[in-house]
């Protein structure tokens, strides 16, 4: 039982709101929005991450997000995802606090397709003034360590680097420069993009990564409900090794059972 | 006293009969495209409508307004 106490109390926290869980999934991507939901419950995860767009005004009475992901159960995390300048990023971030009520958002500027690789210089340019209008922001972006020091610098509240590019599932292509990053970063390290099965996400949490985020690896399963419960054991499962400390490598081998008193 | 409104809504110009009153609040247009106030939020010629302030924020012809909801992204 104390396993099981200490997981509890093993919480993290992001401008000053404490979570138990160390998956944030996002929201896009499903099959229709009751599969979302299902996922989303399954996954554990206490945050998601959502979009910003125009209302369909032809059909207004169409089903919307929250009638699936209760608002009041999970944290919503709007992003800017669409958005290549910080003008827009501010107008979106805008109507989301509006629309939502809160000021904890995802900054994510973005260069063209095929990598949608994180456009720093954008980024940098609309995290200054996201942060000067008063929003909190978890920011999205490169495997850059200097980057990195310079948002947290800026006030960012958590550092997301991604860990192969969006949608790729190509799992972790980075994890020695993710390890070299996190030693200067006090705030919140989480990988946010790359993940492609349970292990990937797995690896992370063993870096010792604060958190996951993920959409498609979850979104684009074959069946997306028992991924979310796979990501979720995967989580818990890296935290736990992280915490525990690994054994170290050695080149060769060290029985396990006792060499002495073997028969003759 | 005109009695079309015209407006531009989410980029598409839309005509809207003014009120018998005259004037036609923000409430008055969400309530007119049957949204629920509770999911959306409106931007007003780029600047924020507050929710405390849909009814006494009046339209006029020329406006340009987005109103946007949630929906699933990562």
């Amino acid at each position: 039982m104390d396993q099981v106490t200490t997981t509890a109390d093993d919480t993290w926290t992001v401008a000053g709101r404490t979570f138990h869980s160390r998956l944030i999934v996002g929201t896009g991507r499903y099959k229709d929005l009751e599969e979302t939901g299902a996922a989303i419950v399954a996954s554990g995860a206490e945050i998601v991450t959502v979009a910003v767009r125009r209302v369909n005004l032809s059909d207004p009475k169409a089903p919307m997000l929250q009638d699936y992901v209760d608002p009041k159960k999970f944290t919503y995390l709007p992003n800017t995802a669409g958005c290549f300048t910080a003008n827009e990023a501010v107008r979106t971030l805008r109507l989301a606090r509006e629309a939502g009520g809160w000021n904890l958002v995802k900054l994510e500027v973005l260069g063209p397709p095929p990598l949608l690789y994180p456009d720093m210089q954008g980024t940098f340019e609309a995290a200054e003034a996201l942060i000067k209008d008063g929003f909190e922001v978890m920011v999205y972006c490169a495997d850059d360590p200097l980057a990195a020091k310079r948002l947290q610098d800026m006030g960012c509240v958590a550092i997301m680097p991604l860990g192969a590019p969006i949608g790729s599932g190509l799992g972790l292509q980075n994890p020695a420069m993710l390890t070299m990053m996190m030693e200067h970063i006090t705030v919140p390290f989480l990988v946010d993009a790359g993940v492609g099965t349970a292990s990937d996400a797995a690896i992370a949490m063993e870096l010792g990564c604060t958190a996951v985020l993920m959409n498609s690896a979850i979104a684009h399963a074959k069946d997306p409900i028992l991924m979310a419960q796979a990501m979720k054991h995967a989580i818990e499962a890296g935290r736990l090794a992280y915490r525990a400390g690994r054994m170290p490598r050695r080149m060769g081998a060290d029985p396990s059972s006792p060499l002495s008193g073997l028969i003759r | 006293m005109t009695d079309v409104l015209t407006l531009t809504l989410n980029g598409e110009k839309r005509e809207f009969a003014t009120p018998a009153d005259g004037r036609l609040s923000v409430m008055g247009l969400l309530t007119e495209l049957g949204l629920d106030m509770r999911k959306v939020a409106v931007e007003r010629n780029e600047e924020i409508v507050p929710r405390s302030s849909y009814m006494e924020t009046w339209l006029a012809s020329g406006d340009q307004l987005e109103i946007v909801h949630f929906i699933g992204g990562g």
